[in-house]
Formats: structure tokens, sequence, C-alpha cells
């Protein structure tokens, strides 16, 4: 099997499993509880709190762990939302972000709140002029993701904070795709909040984690006990917490060599695709994107019978995000990008990760051509 | 205690497995996931669609474009017809495994067929003759169908045209 959809998800890490372990097994108790049993969870909780706070340069009390990415989003939007709705009610975001916070603002939308869904250019990327020019006296938030998990490209995210410290606008960022590829650093960045999730890390899923700067108003939509200094109620996920935790330190072990072998890798990918394939175009090929991704769109063909025969030759891709397979609609992000319909619906995305070799993307090549080759020779708009 | 220690004993001989693996192993073909999610018969008219080209305009007696506005998919059918029946009949097909597929085992369904029978075709028929097709690839199965329907109508069309003409070249001598 070639697995190329690390976007998607990927491999936990041995090392990760190694840690958790304990805490699946002799380390059950809850963090909660007065005896030893529970003060060992709460250690294992709060070790691994400092450990993912390392990796974005922040303090302990800053991180706020959830079940994943899509559940610090909504934290973060409703949070800030409920929290300031006396202050403003006007929210700016993109029209490229992730599901967790398109759906999320489309929510608020119809409880009160106004939201603008900036466009993008034809490279996927945000204005910071458009985000500045957009913002009123009411607005409270701007969310804009750090880079794209269909694309790669890496927003102007300190252009856009810069923007909004202007006006004292929060701004909430999520940077799911960008940790572990790109430096993420919360200080550098000047962001306010931060939504991370460990399963793209080769953490474990079902774990992710929200950072929330000292200061920042934040009431948790969540009712229940006074778990994480009560902005997210529930019994913790020790193990999944110690997983993001190790998950972390490794994503910052290394990162500038692997992913200039990921970007060695990914170029050949599509030089090679480029070469063998006529009308292949790379999608943000020319702005900076995180070094694991590249996103081809393919005249003529569709991209689900594109990775339904990649699928048969154990290639594993995607067509846009993992979320959009059932979906027959094409790629919310490539429309956003301009893209006719047709172009993107030709559209794969090949992520690569730390068990990517030469060969594999080789391979990938070669079946690719084959495929590409195949499908325009029955395909009535070649 | 002693389950906690077992467990830990089960996890820790997983780890070592795990860490022993150097490649992952292959994924036996009749388990990986287009098999479970499309049938056999799908992935068959996928990979190796029956009746794939194209007919001249001198060649073809009925000839149909049809896209699919939800989706943008989209086929061409062209059909010869001898003595009332599909002698020929070819087609493309822009679209996903399912449109693919469905295109495929609608011209394998009419070749040969009277039109009568060709028009008595349904996407039901289609789908069946597939071992079925997931829910919401249901809509791709009407292409084919469509596009075959369409066709006939345009040959019984043209047909119409020319035995009018006919009638009208004979009245004029």
């Amino acid at each position: 099997m070639i697995y190329l959809d690390h976007n998607a998800t990927t491999p936990l890490h041995p090392r990760v499993l190694e840690k958790m372990v304990p805490y699946l097994t002799e380390q059950f108790g809850n963090p909660s509880s007065f005896y030893g049993l529970g003060r060992e969870a709460r250690n294992g909780l709060e070790q691994a709190r400092e450990k993912v706070a390392g990796g974005i340069g922040a303090r302990e009390d800053e991180i706020v762990f959830t079940s994943g990415g899509t559940e610090a989003d909504n934290l973060a939007l409703r949070g800030v939302a409920r929290a300031l709705r006396e202050k403003g009610n006007h929210i700016i975001t993109s029209v490229i972000e992730h599901h967790a916070v398109l759906k999320t603002c489309e929510d608020l939308a119809t409880d009160g709140f106004e939201v603008t869904f900036l466009p993008v250019d034809g490279q996927g990327l945000v204005d910071p002029e458009k985000v500045r020019r957009c913002m009123r006296p009411e607005t409270i938030l701007i969310s804009i993701m750090a880079a794209n998990n269909e694309t790669g490209a890496v927003q102007p995210l300190r252009e856009i904070v810069a923007a909004a410290s202007e006006r004292g606008v929060l701004v909430h960022t999520d940077a799911v795709q960008a940790i572990g590829k790109v430096e993420v650093d919360v200080d550098k960045l000047g962001v306010d909040l931060l939504s991370l999730s460990a399963h793209k890390l080769y953490g474990p899923k079902g774990v992710g984690a929200l950072y929330v700067r000292r200061g920042t108003p934040l009431l948790s939509p969540m009712s229940g006990g006074h778990h994480e200094r009560g902005v997210r109620a529930g019994t913790e996920n020790v193990a999944g917490a110690v997983g993001l935790g190790e998950a972390l330190v490794l994503a910052t072990e290394n990162r500038a060599e692997e992913m200039e072998r990921l970007a060695r890798l990914r170029d050949r990918l599509e030089r090679g695709l480029q070469e063998r394939i006529d009308d292949a175009r790379v999608n943000s090929g020319e702005v900076e994107r995180v070094a694991n991704t590249t996103n081809l769109s393919f005249r003529a063909v569709d991209g689900e019978a594109i990775l339904l025969h990649l699928d048969l030759r154990g290639i594993c891709a995607s067509t846009g995000s993992a979320c959009a397979t059932d979906s027959p609609e094409p790629s919310h992000v490539l429309q956003g990008m301009g893209l006719e319909p047709r172009l993107a619906q030709g559209t794969i995305r090949f992520s690569l990760g730390h068990d990517s070799t030469q060969e594999e993307v080789e391979r990938t090549i070669e079946a690719m051509a084959e495929i590409v080759k195949s499908l325009r020779a029955i395909s009535s708009v070649a | 205690m002693d389950f906690t220690s077992k467990l830990t004993a089960k996890l820790e001989e997983l780890i070592k497995k795990e860490a022993r693996k150097k490649e992952p192993p292959e994924p036996q073909s009749q388990m990986s996931g287009p098999r479970l999610f499309y049938t056999e018969e799908v992935i068959d008219h996928f990979t190796n669609p029956r009746n794939v080209g194209e007919m001249s305009r001198e060649e073809a007696d009925g000839y149909a474009l049809i896209g699919d506005p939800s989706c943008g998919d989209q086929m061409k059918l062209w059909i010869k017809v001898e003595e009332g029946r599909i002698a020929d009949i070819k087609f493309k097909s822009y679209g996903c495994p399912g449109a693919i597929a469905t295109s495929s085992m609608a011209t394998h369904l009419a070749h040969g067929k009277s039109l009568k029978e060709a028009l008595d075709l349904n996407d039901d028929v289609v789908v069946e003759a597939l071992g079925g097709i997931p829910e919401n690839k249901k809509h791709c199965s009407l292409l084919g169908i469509n596009a075959l329907h369409a066709a006939v109508e345009n040959f019984r069309q043209k047909s119409e045209a020319e035995s009018s003409s006919t009638e009208e070249s004979t009245e004029i001598q």
C-alpha cells in the first residue's frame, strides 16, 4: 500500500503509542480524583499540557484539551461569540475554511451574528487588506486558517493579525494542517486562539486542543463539571492528551530536515506528473505551501474515477478533503479560487508523510499517467 | 489489578509486533475499500467498460449528448439500427465510477435489443444488473438510460423526417 493522504490522517507513531499505553492500562485514574491513582493521571495530563504548550510557544494554562480540531474550532468561535455578544455581532472568516469553521459560522449567522466570508485570490490566499477593509466597530472575531487542508497554501496570518490588532479584534486560526509542517508559534503569529488536532500529527484520533491566550474572553458553550478550568466540561481524555503531547514533541524534532525531504519528494511528484500528463494544473503552486501537500487538477477526467483506479492499485489519495467524499459538490476551496467546476472535479490531493519514499512517488507517477490516459480515452469531454 | 496487568501485557505485545513490522501488509484485494463500497460488477464495468468508442455522423443512426447538471457528469451515445434492433452501440462518458459503470452497463444491456426493448430498459434494471450501487450514486445510473432513450428518440425523429421528406419528394414528382 502507498499512503499519500496524510492530510486526512496519519498512522500513530510507535513512540506516541508507547507513552499512551500506561494511561490506557494501570494509570486509569480520573484526573479529578483525590487519591494517588487520580493524581498520577493528573500528572500525566499536566505533563502533556506542558508539551503541547511548549510545541506552540504557549503557557500551560492557555491549553484546553478537546476531542479534536472540530471541537476546538467550535469552542473558539461559539465561546468568543457568546462572551462578546454584548460588544458586537460581526465575525470575519474566509470561503476556504474547514467545514468546522464554515458551518459554525453559518450556524452563528442564524443566531443573530453577521458573518463576512472573505473571498480568496486565484492562488487561494486571503488578502489581509480585505480583512482590514471588512472590519467594523462591531467586529469581534476573525477566523482564518493557518494552512489550507486541500491546497496546503499558507495564509498571511501575521499580516491579518496586524490588521486586526489595529482595531483590537481577536484572531482565531485553525492550525490543524500547519502544525508540524511550518513553524507555529502563538506569539510570533500573534493569534489569540489556535486549534490543533493530534491525528494529523501521528497522534491518536479523538483528541485536540484549543490555545486560548490569557485574558481572551471565552464562555463555554457546554455545561458540566469544572474540567479544563471550566472551559471544556467532561472527564479528560488522559491517554489522548498524553498522545497529543508526545506527537507535538515529535513534530518539532527534526521538523526542518523532514520538511525539506518532503518538499523534495512533493516537487518530484509534481514535476513527474506534469511531465507525463498533459493539462495537469498545480493549484496554489505559485505561493508558499506546506511541504507535504500537492493538489492537482486534470482536464477532462473525474477525481473520484482517478481515486478508485488509484485505490485498486493500492494507492491512497483524496479528491479534496476526506469529509467531502460523500458530497457530489466540487470542492468549496477550489471553487472559491475560481476554478471552473469541471476542472475542480478533476482534482486529486496527494499529501506525503514520514513513511513516504522516492520509490512510492515514482510508482504513483507511473500509475497516474496510465490512469489519466485510460480515463481520457473514454471521456466525452476530452 | 490482574485485569490491567493482562491488558498491559497485551498492549506491550502489540507494540512489539508493530515495531517489528517494517512494511505494512498488502491489503487483501477482496477486502479493500471500493470493493465494499462498489460491487464486483461495478468495478468490472468501471475498469473494463464495454462499447467504448464513437461513431461518425454517417455511421450513427441515432445520437445523444446527455449531461447531469447535479454533478457535471456527461455522456455521448451512438447507436446503429438494423431491422429495428440496436446492431451497434458506442459511448463515451465523463464522470465518477458510478457514471462510467452505469453507462457501460446500459450500453451492454441495450446491445442487440429491439428499439421497444431498449426503451423499456430503466435505471433500476441497470442498477440491478450491477448488483446494486451506493445510494448517493443512484442518480448516476440515469445518465446511461437517459442517453439511450434520447438516442433511440433521435433515430425515430431522423427516420420520420427522412420518410416525410421522401413522401414530399414523391408528391413533387
